[in-house]
């Protein structure tokens, strides 16, 4: 008898999966991609490592029918995990898509292949303003082409937090104990901790950067807890009050749940560029330079952006993205905003300090 | 043809993939960048903070160990004092949560303690949350072997014990808990040493504030990325290996009734 | 009274326990058809907002990471299973017959990956994947990739608990068995497959399941060896950690299966069970007939 009723309700889930299978949702295709001979069939695979929910999933499905490239993708929550990635002998991935300070590094340590820019016609489309402050970290624009950039911010939530955030102090506060979420990132945590205290981002002062691991110790009974690309749901559900949070994250949050607020606080913070580059153990660079090129079509970028939320440096996706996007402040922060933030650099062999101070921080969280 | 012939593949796959492997920690703990240096090893022992989360990991392994046994012996008390057909319907119940995803079952648990019981995540704090859900994916693993040891005791004994005017504790006590002790101790093992190292639990249970042990190691190998963490993570490592060996050791020798294996640890 | 009373709370107990181990079991299977749908994206993440009923989530494993890394699962446990048994009988076969000294030093190594937690199990292989990976770089030479990395570890952990299961039974089993038969004339391998192997068959196969267990159910060692491709364990960690979440559907379609397969083997055994339990009785009844 018992053996029956499974069979049955197998059978009945068997049944709903097929039916569900066709009935996949329309999808509204507001940027075309007709031209079906501008890529040509390049074929192998390609593994991409890059953050969590970066791209247009689609994006990589229409990629692998035009080339007959079988993408491999592989997230990863943090710029540090990407590093131990692409400097390990045995890499594997052949386009990635890390931040400044990283790009910063991975030149100095030779990790990377030059561009070669008469493969991606599509660069032009990026603004020159932004490939200029790319050369803060990757002179000549030679290794990385911008992929997003945006900043980093307060996500708050305006029914829970009733006084004006303008400040990092409110993430200090304990009256909004247990409901504060921190970034799980050594250089965007302890960076927030200094530019509270008033020192520099890039600070090469072991004593500051333990003054700032400090604060972060002494934040940690109000914190609800630490997390990366976990924190938008928790915030979206009003679990929480108060987050760390980059600006794509927040602009989608605050897309999703209108009470919810971004700031970028008055001491100043981080303005951050993720470019996509080539390690040089790539093995498929036609692949790779193709996709490059692919993801910059403007049509392309202008419905990556929708998906991620993201500030895209591409000036063809902005002129085709709705006004309602390009105006929003978080998407296009002012200029008086972007004044008071600063960019992340590599710190050398200091980065050591920083990542004795963050271990300690890190062990301190598991022992209350 | 000799037999011992047939073991010689084995022979070479296990120097090739259990010994020489092992070397790698030790290479490892005293090597940064292909140089011989004994400053991290060195440092990473005389880090009190380590010795604070290994120490606070123990003890939190020792509560998973302890609440896991007083819920898993009357389980399995009672399904010994069953009729078998009942019981052994009643124990694959126990048992089959056990072939699932043990990832997958704390995810949920993370879910419900989020949305579905905010109040017993608030109750219990972090730390009573993780021990729970440490505990809700041990059990199973206590169960087991008491079951299997008590399910086999002499009934005789029992009656005899009685018959001699025991009444029911004092028959407990005196002849059910001692013949149930390896069972005890093989429980105690197959869930005290895994909860020593577990690190999912306490990353998706505790919103990244609850650091245990597996947690360090985690965090040496995958996420600091300065030239000399893979030293510390190998430390670590070797400090965790010795101090396993050294409580293996400890329950191997309260359980008499070990057959297999050799005389070492 | 109080007989009956302690007979109900003993359920009340075992009832409330084989709730609680299968809570989140039950809740991922309620929320596999919710719709998570938020725009364009699918939010795992937003489990516990029920939005409405959906079977898109049972359409969509089947062409996620989440389907291919179930696949890979048992891929890996599959193949890995069959040659751990494989390697690990010829070795409980080959120990036996060794000198005491000699076997016990290689039964103390193998019980080494038994011992050592996951996590140092996991670390030793990713150190020595990616040193033997980077001299065939140097050597110009392909790298070792994911699937044969996931093999060698899964092999390597399982094999121990063959041979452990398979040397009580060969110390059950007659010393004579192997020399007799070589003696009526077979070749050292008919010998074994034909007299040694059938006598140790139980402890064969629970070995083989005991290895399949271990390969299904790893996550630590997985999570260190791969880069490219996720056994279900670690794509479910890494989604955990991520944006989107993990697609609860999972739950349902290895939680069916399962105990669909546990229940007719359980049903089958009582059923057995009963009939050897009425056929005794009856015997019982004749015998006392019989006295009559």
């Amino acid at each position: 008898m018992l053996k029956k009723l499974l069979a049955v309700a197998l059978a009945v889930i068997m049944i709903a999966a097929l039916a569900a299978c066709g009935k996949k949702t329309e999808e509204e295709a507001d940027y075309s991609f007709a031209d079906g001979d501008q890529y040509e069939y390049i074929g192998g695979t390609l593994n991409i490592l890059n953050w969590g929910e970066y791209i247009d999933e689609e994006l990589i499905s229409i990629f692998e029918e035009e080339t007959g490239v079988k993408v491999t993708y592989v997230e990863m929550t943090s710029n540090e995990e990407m590093l131990i990635k692409l400097r390990a002998a045995d890499c594997v991935y052949d386009l990635c898509f890390p931040s400044d300070y990283i790009i910063e590094q991975l030149i100095a340590n030779d990790l990377l292949l030059p561009l070669d820019y008469s493969k991606i016609p599509n660069a032009k489309n990026i603004q020159p303003r932004v490939m200029k402050i790319a050369e803060g970290f990757d002179p000549g624009n030679k290794y990385s082409l911008p992929y997003f950039w945006g900043t980093v911010g307060i996500l708050y939530n305006t029914k829970l937090v009733d006084e004006p955030v303008d400040s990092w102090d409110i993430l200090w506060n304990e009256k909004y104990a247990g409901q504060i979420w921190q970034y799980d990132s050594v250089r965007d945590a302890i960076g927030i901790s200094l530019i509270r205290l008033g020192y520099d981002i890039n600070t090469r002062n072991p004593d500051e950067v333990n003054a700032a691991k400090d604060e972060l110790i002494k934040q940690i009974p109000l914190l609800k807890g630490r997390g990366t690309d976990d924190i938008r749901t928790n915030m979206i559900n009003e679990q929480a009050a108060l987050a760390v949070i980059y600006s794509g994250d927040a602009y989608e949050c605050c897309d999703s749940n209108n009470d919810l607020a971004y700031v970028v606080p008055k001491e100043g913070s981080n303005v951050w560029f993720d470019n996509v580059v080539i390690p040089k153990t790539a093995k498929n660079v036609e692949a790779a330079h193709a996709f490059i090129n692919f993801i910059n079509d403007a049509n392309l970028a202008a419905r990556n952006t929708e998906y991620c939320f993201y500030s895209t440096p591409n000036q063809g996706a902005l002129d085709l993205l709705d006004e309602d996007f390009t105006s929003n402040e978080i998407f296009n922060p002012t200029d008086e905003t972007l004044a008071r933030c600063a960019v992340f650099h590599d710190l050398g062999d200091f980065v050591e300090v920083f990542n004795r101070a963050w271990d300690e921080y890190v062990s301190a969280t598991g022992v209350h | 043809m000799k037999r011992r012939v047939f073991a010689y593949p084995y022979v070479v796959w296990m120097i090739l993939f259990i010994v020489i492997p092992m070397l790698f920690i030790f290479y490892y703990a005293v090597n940064v960048n292909g140089q011989f240096t004994l400053t991290k090893f060195i440092a990473t022992l005389k880090d009190a903070g380590k010795w604070k989360v290994l120490w606070a990991s123990v003890v939190m392994a020792f509560k998973t160990t302890l609440i896991c046994l007083l819920l898993a012996y009357p389980i399995a008390y009672i399904l010994s004092n069953m009729k078998k057909s009942v019981a052994g319907f009643i124990s694959v119940l126990f048992f089959v949560p056990m072939w699932m995803n043990f990832v997958l079952r704390t995810y949920a648990w993370q879910a419900i303690l989020e949305y579905l019981l905010p109040d017993l995540k608030k109750f219990l704090g972090l730390e009573g949350s993780v021990l729970m859900v440490l505990v809700y994916d041990f059990l199973p693993f206590m169960i087991m072997p008491l079951y299997n040891t008590l399910s086999k005791l002499d009934k005789s004994l029992l009656e005899a014990s009685r018959d001699l005017g025991a009444n029911s504790a004092v028959t407990f006590f005196r002849v059910v808990l001692p013949l149930s002790v390896p069972g005890i101790v093989s429980g105690i093992t197959m869930v005290f040493i895994p909860a020593i190292t577990a690190f999912t639990v306490p990353a998706l249970i505790g919103n990244g504030m609850y650091h245990l042990y597996g947690n360090e190691i985690e965090l040496a190998f995958k996420t600091l990325s300065g030239q000399g963490d893979y030293a510390v993570g190998s430390t670590l490592s070797i400090i965790l290996l010795i101090s396993v060996l050294v409580s293996t050791l400890i329950m191997n020798h309260f359980d008499k009734d070990q057959q297999q294996g050799g005389q070492l640890w | 009274m109080v007989k009956k009373a302690v007979r109900s709370l003993k359920y009340v107990y075992l009832g409330l326990m084989v709730f609680f181990l299968y809570i989140p079991i039950i809740y991922l299977i309620v929320y596999s058809f919710n719709d998570f749908t938020v725009g364009r994206r699918v939010a795992y993440a937003n489990l516990g907002k029920w939005k409405g009923f959906t079977l898109q989530n049972y359409a969509n494993l089947f062409s996620g990471e989440a389907g291919s890394s179930l696949l890979l699962t048992l891929e890996i446990a599959a193949i890995s299973s069959i040659i751990a048994t494989v390697i690990g009988t010829a070795a409980a076969i080959g120990i036996y017959a060794m000198k005491k000294r000699t076997r016990n030093l290689i039964l103390n190594v193998s019980e080494l990956p038994m011992v050592n937690p996951d996590l140092v199990t996991g670390i030793t292989f990713m150190m020595l994947f990616a040193f033997v990976n980077s001299v065939l770089v140097k050597l110009g030479l392909k790298q070792v990739g994911d699937i044969p990395k996931l093999l060698i570890a899964h092999i390597s952990f399982s094999i121990p608990y063959v041979i452990f299961s398979v040397m009580p039974r060969l110390r059950q089993s007659s010393d004579m068995l192997y020399e007799a038969a070589m003696d009526l004339g077979c070749s050292p391998l008919q010998a074994l497959f034909k007299a040694v192997i059938p006598d140790i068959m139980p402890g064969i196969t629970s070995g083989f399941i005991m290895a399949l267990t271990m390969s299904l159910d790893d996550f630590v060692v997985s999570y260190f060896v791969s880069d490219l491709k996720s056994v279900l364990s670690v794509y479910i960690y890494s989604s955990a950690r991520g944006a989107k979440g993990v697609n609860p559907a999972l739950a349902t379609v290895i939680f069916i299966p399962l105990v669909t397969l546990l229940l007719i083997v359980n049903l089958r055994r009582i059923s057995k069970e009963r009939e050897y339990e009425i056929q005794s009785k009856k015997v019982k009844l004749k015998d006392k007939g019989g006295n009559l």
